[in-house]
């Protein structure tokens, strides 16, 4: 009993053992406070297939031994400029309207993978401060082109006057809330019950299918080899400077697509600075799945994220309860998220 | 001929980031239309406010830690004294200096603590301190948002949140410790200059009674003779008056700088010549300055430069503190402890056979640059005025950074002088850029994304370049080794 104990917690780790028994604490604390926790539940299941694709986006970067993709946000950007040309284009239908935005993104995202994946090939060894910092410019730079754009959908621009796009844009006349509202079931009362996005989960079922099948394919395990033992798969014959360029651009891609999931949810999307922190949610999310900064899994991304969206839906509510008209639950993800990084950090040394 | 084209061709490349910047700058005060005399008074404040964050980071650079982005913390312990001593109501220079004496411990204890943590991860202290910072804010929201209030009982109206819980967004430092280090005037610099030499001497002359220093007198002589000069010279009453001020005129800063050089240059000459009869010195160099100060200083009577000159006025006190920094790192260079520093920077593998203790030097490093870091963030709140409490020592690794990189810094190698020009380049773009974008495109905020576009993007391109060409790795394998442990 006591080893098996012992073996439970050598492969959780600490930091994971914390964050499961808070998550736990914060369920069990939700009910004398009189919260509905059925609706927090599917707030959490909400929240897990919204931002699911953006995580999934962390495991081939990591497996193709680009290390934790902080430049995610290269993506992220390519799906908003994706959504935003799908929204000039006016399309009625959402469902089309989601599509042509998922391919603009995708279109936009796969040359800036290929770009990002032959720099990350000279810099082996940091990149992830490189990667980091190229995140931060090119939402940076993106600030001068969604002030410039010359677009003129009156959902894009501001309405009297003002210079560029608008920091958020509604999606409601886009493809808002399409894949949430496809075949969604509410359990329960159907006010305060729990609201089940079907169609949101089935979407990030899919794309975890479909990644898990590019796994199982003879790329996907070259990928893999040629992240995991770099000099071992040269031997083979699997051309890693390759694979690495690959798997970097399907992590972009599959922010582009991520972003594009998480705005339908969200129904709006956020311009500016606000893809600047995501990379590092994402980061921190599969990292509590169990990921290190060598090995992902497909399912590290999924209870990663369940783990990490559902304590910030449960805490949010908890911490207004016990502390109304604070930001605890925003500071708690801060030190979550970032705790969590330093600790895999320190697990593996850079270049090492 | 050729080779002279030579030259200057190697010198542009060698520092074609400063060029570029500075061409940059040029362009967007001419785009601007701001009159250069506004630019310039900007400029001074922000190069007093800033300056000495930059010149933190230069000591993990040669210790071989890279850029430091864990001055957040400094500043952080900076910004946790600084609520008390408001808090406590004190203000003026004493306040200052309570300041100063409560947030030291805490910057050594964190940079003891950061210098710990990289040790475990040598070779991703950039990455690690990034996130750290990130960390750390978090632990300090903590801190000031629920424990303040919540766990310390506070009251105070002003600073607290309505409620009890929790410190409020901004702390307002008129009153009590904007200006504190400005407004010392150069008078109260003299007198405490002169205590610091009368001390040295007495502390030298006790040792000498107790038989644990030899030698000749004539250093401290001098050192007394000196003091004596500095207590005589107050007295003088012009002098007093002049000193009287915490403000030097630009013009009469230069003047006296000019002079300084020249006099330096002189008594260089006057001594390896004169007194020494050194045959190998050459007074070509010294003659130089010396032609290069009296240009400089007939440069002065020219009628734009003399309007810059008599509008700007520069806050002693501070700009004293930035060049005994620039001092203090020439001089560490010339200690043991700063050439270990640099062996360990250049190699640990070498360091540890010479018998360097690798992990306490680079200690010692973070230490260093933490404890600096936190008294250029005191040094920029008392000058701003304004204390955010949340967001004041969130941008500070990001804009340190990206000036010293400006300055033709790369992770390896950075100069007192590169953080100098780095900052002055820098800023000059902050200060211009708003008004150029409105100018250019009709758009101030296109002006001021573009500014947070140089910042994040030089500190990307210099790191993808340092680690692009830093890497000489065996052509197989796809790691790089990391230096091992002996």
């Amino acid at each position: 009993m006591r080893e098996k104990l012992s073996a439970i917690y050598e492969n959780l780790g600490l930091p994971r053992l914390i964050i499961i028994t808070f998550f736990v604490v914060l369920l069990v604390a939700a009910v004398p406070l009189g919260l509905n926790v059925a609706g927090l539940l599917g707030d959490a299941v909400r929240r897990w297939a919204m931002y699911g694709v953006l995580v999934l986006a962390m495991v081939p970067g990591i497996e193709s031994g680009i290390n934790l993709n902080f430049g995610v946000s290269i993506g992220i950007v390519a799906g908003l400029l994706g959504s935003t040309i799908a929204i000039e284009m006016g399309m009625s239908n959402p469902w089309g309207s989601l599509a042509a935005a998922m391919l603009f993104g995708a279109l936009v995202a796969t040359p800036l993978g290929i770009g990002y994946g032959f720099l990350l090939n000279r810099v082996k060894g940091s990149e992830m401060t490189v990667s980091t910092y190229v995140g931060f410019s090119i939402v940076a730079f993106m600030n001068l082109v969604w002030l410039s754009l010359p677009f003129s959908s009156g959902t894009l621009i501001w309405p009297l006057g003002g210079k560029g796009l608008r920091n958020t844009i509604s999606l409601s006349d886009s493809f808002g809330g399409v894949l949430n509202n496809f075949l969604s079931v509410t359990i329960g009362d159907p006010v305060n019950g729990a609201f089940i996005p079907t169609g949101l989960i089935l979407f990030f079922m899919l794309m975890c299918v479909l990644l898990w099948l590019f796994m199982r394919s003879r790329t996907g395990v070259a990928m893999s080899a040629a992240g995991a033992n770099p000099m071992f798969a040269r031997a083979s014959g699997i051309e890693v400077d390759r694979m690495r360029i690959l798997g970097t651009t399907i992590s972009t891609v599959l922010g582009a697509i991520g972003i594009i999931t998480y705005s339908q949810s969200y129904g709006f999307l956020q311009l500016y600075n606000a893809p600047l922190m995501m990379g590092f949610h994402c980061v921190a999310a599969v990292l509590i799945g169990g990921a290190t900064v060598k090995r992902a899994r497909i399912s590290h991304a999924i209870i990663g994220t369940f783990l990490f969206q559902g304590i910030l839906a449960v805490a949010l509510p908890v911490a207004n309860k016990l502390l109304p008209g604070t930001n605890l639950a925003d500071v708690m993800r801060i030190i979550i998220s970032n705790g969590i990084i330093l600790y895999a950090l320190s697990k593996t040394k850079e270049g090492n | 001929m050729a080779n002279l084209r030579h030259k200057a061709l190697s010198v542009l490349s060698d520092n074609k980031v400063v060029v570029l910047f500075v061409v940059l700058c040029v362009g967007a005060i001419y785009v601007s239309g701001a009159p250069l005399t506004f630019v310039a008074r900007e400029l001074f404040t922000r190069i007093g406010r800033n300056g000495f964050m930059v010149l933190s980071l230069l000591i993990p650079i040669l210790a071989g830690m890279g850029l430091n982005f864990g001055i957040t913390i400094g500043a952080i312990a900076a910004q946790v004294a600084m609520f008390w001593v408001v808090y406590w109501g004190f203000g003026g220079i004493n306040g200052l200096l309570l300041t100063v004496a409560i947030a030291t411990p805490i910057a050594i204890f964190f940079g003891w603590l950061v210098g710990k943590l990289f040790n475990t991860m040598k070779g991703a202290e950039m990455i690690a301190g990034m996130i750290l910072g990130y960390f750390a804010d978090g632990l300090y929201q903590l801190f000031f948002l629920f424990i303040i209030g919540g766990v310390i009982p506070v009251q105070n109206e002003t600073l607290i949140i309505r409620g009890g819980v929790g410190v409020k967004n901004t702390i307002d430092l008129t009153g009590n410790l904007k200006y504190a280090l400005d407004t010392v005037s150069m008078l109260s610099l003299a007198k405490v200059a002169m205590w610091v030499l009368v001390a040295i001497v007495v502390v030298r002359l006790v040792l000498r009674v107790m038989g644990k220093l030899e030698g000749p007198i004539t250093h401290d002589a001098a050192m007394g003779f000196a003091a004596i000069l500095i207590y005589g010279l107050t007295n003088v009453p012009a002098v007093r008056s002049f000193m009287g001020t915490d403000r030097l005129l630009l013009l009469d800063g230069v003047v006296i700088a000019l002079v300084a050089v020249a006099g330096f240059q002189l008594w260089k000459i006057v001594n390896n010549k004169i007194i020494r009869r050194d045959e190998g010195f050459s007074v070509r160099t010294p003659l130089a300055i010396i032609v290069l100060c009296v240009a400089g200083f007939l440069l002065t009577y020219v009628q734009p430069v003399r309007e810059i000159l008599v509008y700007v006025d520069i806050p002693v006190a501070t700009y004293l503190c930035i060049v005994l920094l620039c001092v203090f790192n020439n001089m560490l260079l010339g200690t043991r402890l700063g050439q270990n520093m640099r062996t360990v920077g250049n190699s640990r593998v070498v360091a540890n056979v010479a018998g360097i203790n690798v992990d306490k030097t680079r200690i010692i490093a973070m230490i260093l640059s933490t404890v600096l870091a936190c008294w250029g963030q005191i040094i920029y709140l008392q000058n701003i005025g304004t204390f955010a409490t949340y967001a004041a020592h969130t941008q500070v690794s990001l804009f340190a950074i990206a000036a010293l990189l400006v300055g033709g810094a790369s992770i390896q190698k950075a100069t007192n002088s590169q953080a100098i020009i780095g900052v002055i380049l820098f800023h000059t773009l902050f200060i211009v850029a708003p008004q150029a974008g409105t100018r250019l495109f009709r758009n101030a905020q296109l002006g001021e994304y573009f500014r947070v576009f140089v910042a994040y993007g030089v500190i990307a391109v210099s790191l993808a370049m340092h680690a692009w060409k830093s890497k000489p790795r065996p052509a197989v394998s796809g790691k790089v080794e990391d230096t091992p442990e002996i």
